[in-house]
């Protein structure tokens, strides 16, 4: 059955898989790319490894297309004697998206609350202040630490309870699009075949480091190397136009620079050239801050050529983001033209 | 030297476009070496065969200068920017900007109630267009600028933007067309991305697998009116680096560098940096670790336009160069 980026999107969203936790995730991408590869390969940090042998022959050279299947979360950290559990956070949340929202907690997916104390209780002083998540609980409904520690566990994943839904025109909403539109854009992409060496890597950790890129990069070694994101995105009331990173339903955005790598400026000068033929609307990602995959893919050994590509996500990093799935399928056709000439050998590395 | 100085420091290159500063480099040089190219980052490498009896040295300054990159064109025709690099919005304010293609612009703020609230997402750039029509036609987002600013020649020192990292090249560039056969395989990495993060050097050092390393770059200076203090002047001669951010100079390397000075009588005097680091930051973590030095030239007011060097410290570091180079090295 064909791929269809938006189809699995629903699935890959609700999935919890905070990093270092991405089991669930893994599984639902092996079930879905595992007839579409010639090998599927899980490596010791928990990285997915899908590869698709090229059908030129001779000498062929290797293609690595990371998303991450990590999202942003909490981690339980202690149960108190009420039954009432502490946790840390897992990449970067900010402290005021997590007061009064619905959890599920653990791999048995336990309901919660993330509790704080009700208005009417607050002194007037205290409702100016931001919570901070080390004042906050999550609240299961037990009432002591034995109840609780029946059922949870000491680093238990928390992920964010958040139903995937169509709304608006054509938007969607749901968790952790940051990073699971990338995946459903790879898994996408690795059903067609091409004359390279393709490796579809679904990494792990990227929120705490992009650390399953560095390793993946290492052991592939490729010739050049696409990360694909769902990037944040800013054009919402009181942020100025500059301000915006991204706009919604303005297109793919191409990335220049951030934290962690400088885009290969042929490899975006060719992207902007193969939209502007295919008539396929992109943007560019006009902020500098953040970093993701694409920077340990480039550095990693000697070297090689690196990309971005981004679907513009409003709301990353907090319990619901939302795309506009003409976005998201314009990056699967400007990445599928992209692979397409690299194919022809039409992209100069 | 002054006029190689000049030419390498006037040319336009931020981290992420170095290609005009690489295609001087590489004519520069071009005659003089055995052997050169252009790695996947865009690393220039440029080999000088020893006779067989030597060890292989990777010898790294960084061609990229920091700079300015474009992230917003409005309606009027002002660009909105990001630094590339360390840009200090205090330093930026009142100066102009060059584009890779020769496109010069002036850099604004908004009005502001206290110059202490001065941020570079307050600033723009004005290349004097009137529409974001008129200026699309000359810029885009994503293109990147640096300052532009020319050399000025004040006898035995010289001063002019992007000191850090050309005149290490340039101090190279001396170098290897002054080594008249060493017993060392000399890798001479003219690196790119220095500036945000030692991204060349990294790459370049994993390709090279050097025995040593050593990088060239400037360094500051505590003889100015009120300045940090720090043991390390104009005009003291090279700088030998003992440790900053990014490394603790390796004692064998130290000590050579040292002691070759001391056998020259060239001027030297050693560098203690509390922050900053240097391409030998990357190198000496490659693979499996490789004993790693830096050689700086001191100069004053750096991540400005008026980086200010002293032409005796660039002589000693010449020298300090050819002289390692020359003699077997027992690391």
């Amino acid at each position: 059955m064909a791929i269809k980026a938006l189809d699995i999107l629903p699935k890959l969203s609700e999935a919890p898989g905070i990093s270092g936790r991405e089991e669930e995730v893994r599984n639902i991408l092996r079930e879905i790319v595992g007839d579409h590869v010639d090998e599927l390969k899980g490596d010791t940090l928990g990285n997915l490894i899908a590869y698709k042998q090229g059908t030129a022959s001779g000498d062929r050279i290797k293609v690595m297309i990371a998303a991450h299947m990590d999202e942003v979360g909490l981690m339980v950290s202690a149960i108190e004697k009420n039954g009432l559990l502490k946790f840390k956070k897992v990449g970067g949340i900010d402290d005021r998206v997590l007061v009064s929202k619905t959890v599920f907690v653990g791999p048995q997916r336990l309901p919660g609350v993330i509790g704080a104390k009700a208005i009417h209780l607050q002194k007037p002083a205290e409702r100016k202040k931001v919570i901070e998540y080390k004042q906050l609980y999550i609240d299961l409904g037990f009432t002591s630490k034995e109840e609780a520690e029946k059922k949870v566990s000491l680093g238990d994943p928390v992920v964010f309870a958040t139903e995937f839904a169509n709304f608006g025109k054509g938007l969607v909403k749901g968790k952790a699009f940051d990073d699971r539109v990338g995946c459903a854009l790879l898994a996408q992409v690795l059903q067609d075949s091409y004359p390279f060496d393709l490796y579809g890597v679904f990494t792990v950790q990227e929120e705490v480091g992009l650390r399953g890129a560095v390793v993946s990069a290492y052991a592939v070694e490729p010739d050049i190397g696409i990360a694909l994101e769902g990037t944040t995105c800013a054009d919402i009331p009181e942020s100025k136009p500059h301000g915006h990173a991204t706009t919604l339903g303005g297109g793919p955005a191409i990335s220049l620079m951030d934290r962690t790598s400088i885009g290969n400026k042929r490899l975006i000068e060719t992207l902007m050239r193969l939209a502007e033929r295919e008539g396929i609307p992109y943007q560019f990602r006009r902020t500098t801050a953040g970093g993701n995959d694409a920077g340990p893919i480039h550095m990693s050994k000697a070297g090689r050529p690196a990309v971005t590509l981004s679907v513009p996500c409003r709301y990353i990093h907090s319990p619901v983001s939302v795309i506009d799935t003409e976005d998201l399928a314009n990056a699967g056709r400007l990445l599928k033209v992209f692979l397409d000439e690299l194919g022809k050998g039409g992209v100069e590395l | 030297m002054k006029a190689l100085i000049k030419s390498f420091v006037e040319t336009y290159g931020p981290a992420g476009s170095e290609e005009q500063i690489r295609s001087l480099i590489e004519a520069e040089i071009s005659g003089h070496v055995d052997e050169v190219r252009t790695d996947a980052l865009g690393n220039l490498i440029a080999v000088k065969k020893g006779d067989g009896s030597g060890i292989k040295v990777m010898l790294a300054a960084h061609m990229d200068e920091i700079g300015l990159i474009v992230t917003h064109i409005d309606d009027k025709g002002f660009l909105r920017f990001n630094s590339v690099g360390g840009v200090s919005p205090h330093v930026l304010l009142g100066q102009r900007v060059i584009f890779g293609n020769g496109v010069v612009g002036a850099v604004g703020a908004e009005k502001l109630d206290h110059i202490k609230d001065l941020r570079l997402d307050k600033m723009y750039i004005d290349i004097g267009a009137d529409s974001k029509g008129e200026a699309e036609e000359r810029v885009r987002v994503g293109h990147t600028c640096a300052i532009h600013r020319f050399m000025d020649d004040l006898g035995s020192r010289v001063v002019s933007k992007a000191m850090d990292d050309r005149i290490a090249c340039a101090v190279l560039v001396e170098a290897l067309k002054r080594i008249d056969g060493t017993p060392h395989d000399v890798y001479f990495v003219f690196t790119v991305q220095e500036e945000v993060g030692l991204r060349g050097a990294r790459t370049a050092a994993y390709s090279i697998d050097p025995d040593l390393g050593i990088a060239i770059d400037v360094t500051r200076t505590g003889d100015t009116p009120e300045s940090i203090t720090m043991d390390v002047r104009l005009g003291g001669g090279a700088a030998i680096k003992v440790k900053d951010s990014s490394m603790i100079t390796h004692p064998k390397v130290k000590r050579l560098l040292a002691d070759t000075a001391e056998a020259g009588g060239i001027p030297y005097q050693f560098e203690v940096l509390e922050h900053g680091g240097t391409d030998a930051g990357a190198i000496h973590l490659s693979r499996q670790g490789v004993p790693s030095g830096t050689i700086s030239i001191p100069c004053r007011y750096i991540h400005t336009p008026t980086e200010m060097i002293d032409m005796g410290d660039v002589k000693a570091c010449v020298d300090l160069v050819v002289a390692v180079l020359s003699e077997p090295i027992d690391i």
